[in-house]
Formats: C-alpha cells, structure tokens, sequence
C-alpha cells in the first residue's frame, strides 16, 4: 500500500489553468498520484500511441496525453450510462440486452486498440453485472501489455463517495475536482478487485490519504 | 438563408462572413473562402479552408468538417480537421474524430471520439506528401456519416459561399 498527501485548494470562479472556468462548487485538492506516475512510467517512452479516457472532455488531461505525442479516445462513459439509464438505476443496468447494446455504443472498438486506459473512478458507479462485462469489453479493446488506471473508493462501510473530476497536472500529480457526491452499486476491496480483473494480467494496488484505492491493471 | 445583419459575439466584424440561419436545411457540399457561421441544420460535408467556421448554438451538423478554425456551440456529428484549432464550448456536442493543432475546451462539452495533435510541421510534411503522391484534396475531406449528397438550397451571399449541386 502507498499513501500519498494532498494540497486543498480553494475553488474560485475562475481557473488561471488553460482558461478554463471551473464551478464556483467544487473542492480542489492536488496530490501526488503513484498510480497515475505509474501509468505514464509505462507509456513514457513511446510515442504515438492510443489512449482511451473514460471520463469525458478535460483540458488538461487532453493537453497532457496529446503533448506525449499520444491520441486520445475520449468517452464520457457516466454521462452516457446516466443517459441510457437513468443516474443511479442499478437494476436497470442489470438487464443483459441493455448492457451489450449500452456497450456497444459506447466501447465500440475493434479488438487490441488501445495502449492505455485512464478509467478513473467510473467503474464503482456500474452495476455488478455491466461492470463485470465492461470489464471484460476492455480486455478485448486493449492490447497486451497495456495498462488501466482505476480509481475506487476505500472506504468499504460506505456506497457513497465524492462525484471527481481528475485533472492531470504532471506526470504524478492530479488535481480531484470533488462536486457533489454519488451513490455506487458496491463497495470494493483487494478482494473482490483482484477477482474482477482475474483476466488480466496483473493488477497493482495503492492506496491514498482520500480514501481512494489507485489500481493499475496490466493486460 | 439569411442576409440581415446577424448580431452574434462569435462574427468577427473585421472579415467578411456567411450565416446559415436557424431555419435553414441543407443537403448537400457547402464550400466557403470566407467566414462561416452556421446556425441552422446541415447533412454532407463543410469545406471553409482558411477561414473560421463557427457551429452557433441552434447549429446541428451531420457532417464532416474541415476548416482553418472551428468553433462548436451547437451539435456535430461527423469528423472535423482544423489546421489552426478547435474551440469547443460547455453546451456542444461533438461525435467524431478531430485532427487539429490546438484544441480548447469548456468543461461541460461532451464529446465522444479521437483526437489527434497535428502541429503544423508535421501538417505540413504530411501536405507535401499527398501532393507528390498526386492525392487530391476533395479526397482528403473528413467524411461525415452517411448523408444524402442531394442538395435542397441555393448558394446565397457575395458568392463566396458556394453549395454544390
């Protein structure tokens, strides 16, 4: 396990970082990320390759991967499931048809496409059984070797955690942007995540001030 | 189409500019060599190479772009290629691959799709390529998703904005 601190930073309406504006709401921390410097310790010395981001539109992150010489894929992967679902209705996203037309339209790659996969938290808001085949559609889309970075809260007594936006700042340092909070469908430990990747390769674990579990899955 | 004065904070005064109105459909090629805002419907292809195209907010395209500036207000599906940069603001949808140097992006955006950093060197290099292996640039053209190449509207303006027939 590793342990990281964090800087809270106060929101204002106004970000100086790439004239972004940022809601007046949010709570900023910027912390080292080991999972996240492990992730580009991987990639680092190639360039050209595909990357694939589950959380939607950032400016830094898109900077930062395409400054790596990188394409980025990007998919605002819990805006769709909200839209397809509804926000928070596990049951629905149980139902298998659902899920294999849900994941058709918005994991819809060919087979060994992607080189990395910045997953980030989104993982522990899907239903057991859209997880586990969302799991299993990333294997297929990634090629071996490649590597996912996931996030998932660490506190196991709780279903609820702080809706975030990660913001990459450097290679090892994220920016959580925290708005509002969201229920997940499970809580999760060392277990159940080793168990749920159980078709990759390997899967690496380290653990942060803010109750979150960074996990760095290898394909 | 419109010919009124369209008073719009995206025009920049200082060039001359072409408006698709709200109200207006178009099927078909639409190739400018002067600013374009498009606030209207528009299925086929958008070809303003060296000049901005802008995607008002009432702006729904089904079509591939190319332009030396793109800025997104409204809704794009297709691909679109600006030599320059891409502005995309918080209430745009964008689904298709973008190939840009720059790219700007309003959080609140939702875009599904790949983006690929083309500096201007590299642009370059890969522009004299295509010419000498004698490629065209109407072949080069972002391909939009399956729309119906029969137009419905007329060219309107100074005549710098043309639509294929």
């Amino acid at each position: 396990m590793f342990r990281t601190s964090g800087t809270a930073v106060e929101p204002g309406p106004f970000s100086s970082q790439k004239g972004q504006r940022l809601a007046a709401k949010e709570r900023q921390t910027v912390r080292q990320s080991r999972g996240l410097e492990q992730f580009f310790s991987y990639i680092n010395d190639q360039e050209g390759l595909s990357i694939l981001d589950l959380a939607g539109l950032t400016q830094e992150n898109i900077d930062f991967v395409t400054d790596l010489g990188h394409k980025l894929y990007t998919q605002d992967f819990l805006r769709s499931l909200d839209d397809t679902f509804g926000r928070e209705e596990f049951t629905a996203q149980a139902v298998p048809n659902r899920i294999e037309t849900f994941l058709d339209q918005n994991l819809d790659f060919k087979e060994n496409t992607f080189d990395g996969v910045l997953v980030w938290d989104v993982m522990q808001y899907l239903s057991p059984a859209l997880l586990n085949a969302t799991v299993e559609r990333l294997f297929q889309i990634t090629r071996p070797r490649s590597y996912l970075l996931a996030f998932f809260n660490a506190d196991e007594k709780s279903l609820i955690s702080p809706q975030t936006t990660f913001r990459i700042q450097s290679q090892s340092t994220l920016m959580l942007a925290q708005h509002g909070q969201r229920q997940q469908a499970q809580v999760f430990n060392n277990r159940s995540l080793e168990k749920l990747f159980g078709r990759f390769e390997s899967v690496k674990f380290f653990l942060t001030r803010e109750h979150l579990r960074e996990v760095i899955v290898k394909r | 189409m419109s010919t009124a004065p369209f008073k719009t904070p995206e025009i920049d005064s200082s060039r001359s500019s072409a408006t698709i109105g709200k109200t207006v459909k178009i099927i078909g090629q639409i190739f400018s060599k002067e600013d374009l805002y498009v606030d209207g419907d528009v299925e086929g292809t958008i070809e303003c190479q060296d000049n901005k195209l802008t995607i008002g907010p009432n702006g729904k395209l089904q079509a591939g772009v190319r332009a030396r500036e793109v800025v997104v207000l409204g809704q794009i599906k297709g691909n679109v290629e600006a030599n320059d940069r891409i502005d995309i603001r918080k209430d745009a949808r964008l689904i298709g691959d973008i190939k840009t140097a720059r790219i700007v992006i309003e959080d609140g955006a939702y875009f599904k799709g790949s983006i690929d950093i083309v500096k201007p060197d590299a642009a370059k290099v890969n522009a004299a390529a295509q010419a000498a292996s004698g490629a065209g640039s109407s072949q080069g053209l972002p391909k939009p998703p399956a729309a119906s190449p029969t137009p419905v509207a007329s060219a309107v303006g100074a005549g710098a904005t043309d639509i294929k027939r």
